[in-house]
């Protein structure tokens, strides 16, 4: 019995093993000196763990008496997670030693941060959707505040750290409630309760407090407040890993408790969503306006595209589910693009983040600024390119739930988000001379990244690697 | 005769003390991290309260994962409190304000 449980979680128990091996290897022997080495280490496990998990997992399998869910929308969202953390570490590597930053306990932190977040996708119970939620936390609080000798770095990790610990608060005493009113803490358990007749009164309490908890964790309006500071203060590294696979994950473990405990009262979720969402995508559109700091920008743009993806999960259907999962792979894809392209900016040798240095660009680096365009394309949603199809995506499914206030919303906040995105590019084409111009150095694995990146937004519409069909069966398998 | 209510509703006042805690208090991060506290002590004392209700072990359980977690929460948000105070020489509220979110 508990060997078929353990069968069941061997990739989080693997990748859990070996990073407290890894650490302790580290501590007795040459410690930083090792750091290169466990990035890659880490990277090629990871990817290992990503390529077992899709071509292994069969079917649905409950271990630790439906604690633990293993079905295909676990293995969706965990390959998503797997692959983009390894990505974002391998492009990490080089900033992170150039700075003086690659300690050995970074890569350790995102792995461990990756069996949070693969416990999160994967939770059946309350408890280990609270365990699952905290491990990626804590590890998140620390990477944030990597670089200890930095003011910015340091109260980006305070600031997210004040503000996970109340969204941790939120999200318990909510869970705290679901307990108390359905009497157990098992998904299974509380749609049964939620199933006979209306959801009680206590129950939607908690289901609130729940839904909050969960909204601070994907940064959807009202609770981004720590967004834009986290992303700016902490090492871009970091923030591309937060702009990724956290975000999947916190998605991922959104659709499964309201999906999986709270399937059978929909309505009763759907316009608290409806509202998250409206708001995400017009105040990451309009707030974003502003901003000279690429970094910043990006926040309000993750805002904003949780915002989008929201609009899939308000849907409450399987084709629903299925539009967010496949929203969720494509916005992941182009942020490992777009922020390979951030990393790569530099003057000297200083890491820049400012916009105005992007002024004709082109004329100096045509591919790369092609590349740029080409994503910052897609993440407006400009037709031609994949980004447009992932918001197509759940506006198809919108439209079948009959939200279609929600749509006509969107569109618009699209259409207002679309100006800071063709900023970019303007400046990058022509943006007039500037006489602080960026190096034109960049490194092989960067590159790789932001032209694959931006390969794949263009190949995508025409050949989805079978993620619409992992999708479908992803979302099939989470909805009844 | 004490019954379930007065738990719960003790726990609630405890959860928006310390809710008013975080966002009201302007002077030390400490006091930040004592209103977390006092927060993740409310869920408790609902936990244990249905827990005893209900008949129902589960409830017990999840509290003594709450206080692991909550001892892991408060080292890691003191040792990050401390890489601040090297920085920046101060723990003032007021003075987290580099930059502006």
């Amino acid at each position: 019995m508990i060997q078929a449980d353990l069968i069941v979680i061997l990739p989080e128990i693997l990748l859990a093993v070996y990073a407290m091996g890894a650490l302790l290897v580290a501590v007795y022997t040459i410690k930083d000196g090792m750091a290169p080495t466990l990035v890659w280490l880490t990277s090629a496990i990871m990817v290992f763990l990503a390529a077992v998990i899709i071509t292994g997992g069969e079917g649905t399998n409950v271990a630790f008496n439906g604690m633990f869910v293993d079905d295909s929308f676990s293995r969706f969202a965990k390959a998503a997670v797997l692959l983009s953390g390894a990505a974002v570490l391998v492009m990490s590597q080089e900033y992170m030693s150039r700075r003086g930053l690659l300690r050995f306990e970074y890569p350790l932190l995102i792995a461990l941060a990756s069996v949070g977040m693969m416990m999160m996708v994967s939770a059946g119970d309350l408890m280990s959707l609270y365990m699952g939620l905290e491990l990626q936390s804590l590890a998140l609080y620390v990477v944030a505040a990597l670089r200890r000798d930095s003011i910015k770095s340091t109260e980006a990790g305070l600031k997210y750290f004040v503000l996970g610990a109340l969204s941790s608060g939120l999200l318990l005493y909510g869970a705290s409630l679901i307990y108390g009113f359905s009497g157990t803490t098992l998904f299974s358990g509380i749609i049964q309760t939620a199933q006979h007749g209306s959801v009680s009164v206590g129950l939607l309490f908690g289901l609130v407090f729940l839904i909050s908890g969960l909204a601070f964790k994907v940064s959807a309006v009202p609770f981004h407040m720590w967004t834009p500071d986290v992303y700016e203060g902490s090492p871009t590294p970091i923030t591309a890993f937060f702009a990724t696979a956290p975000k999947v994950a916190a998605m991922g473990l959104f659709a499964r408790v309201l999906h999986d405990a709270f399937g059978a009262a929909v309505s009763d979720w759907q316009q608290v969503l409806v509202v998250l969402s409206v708001l995400s995508m017009f105040l990451g559109a309009v707030a974003a306006i502003g901003q000279r700091d690429i970094k910043r920008l990006m926040a309000f743009s993750s805002i904003a595209h949780m915002g989008y993806a929201l609009i899939g999960l308000a849907a409450g259907t399987v084709l629903g589910v299925q539009s967010m999962l496949i929203y969720m792979a494509i916005y992941v894809t182009m942020n490992v693009g777009t922020f390979a392209f951030i990393l790569m900016m530099e003057r000297d040798g200083q890491p820049i983040t400012d916009i105005d240095a992007l002024r004709m660009y082109a004329s100096r680096e045509p591919a790369k600024a092609l590349a740029v365009l080409v994503l910052m394309f897609s993440l407006a949603g400009v037709p031609p390119f994949l980004g447009f199809f992932a918001k197509f995506g759940v506006w198809q499914a919108a439209i079948d739930a009959g939200l279609m206030g929600l749509v006509v919303a969107s569109a618009i906040a699209s259409v207002v988000g679309a100006f800071y995105y063709l900023r970019i590019v303007f400046y990058m084409y022509f943006g007039g001379e500037t006489d602080e111009q960026l190096d034109t150095h960049s490194s092989p694995v960067l590159w790789t990244a932001l032209m694959g990146s931006a390969a794949l937004m263009m190949i995508g519409v025409f050949y989805q690697f079978g993620i619409e069909g992992a999708a479908a069966s992803a979302a099939a398998a989470l909805v009844n | 005769m004490i019954g379930l209510e007065h738990y719960l509703t003790v726990a609630a006042t405890l959860f928006v003390i310390g809710i008013f805690g975080l966002f009201l208090n302007r002077k030390n991060v400490i006091i930040l991290l004592m209103s977390i506290e006092l927060m993740l002590l409310a869920v408790n004392i609902n936990l244990v309260a249905f827990s005893s209700f209900l008949g129902d072990l589960v409830g017990q359980v999840f509290t003594l994962f709450v206080l692991t977690v909550a001892a892991a929460e408060a080292a890691i948000g003191l040792a990050i409190l401390v890489c601040f105070f090297r920085n920046r020489g101060t723990i003032s509220v007021e003075d987290i304000n580099v930059m502006k979110g």
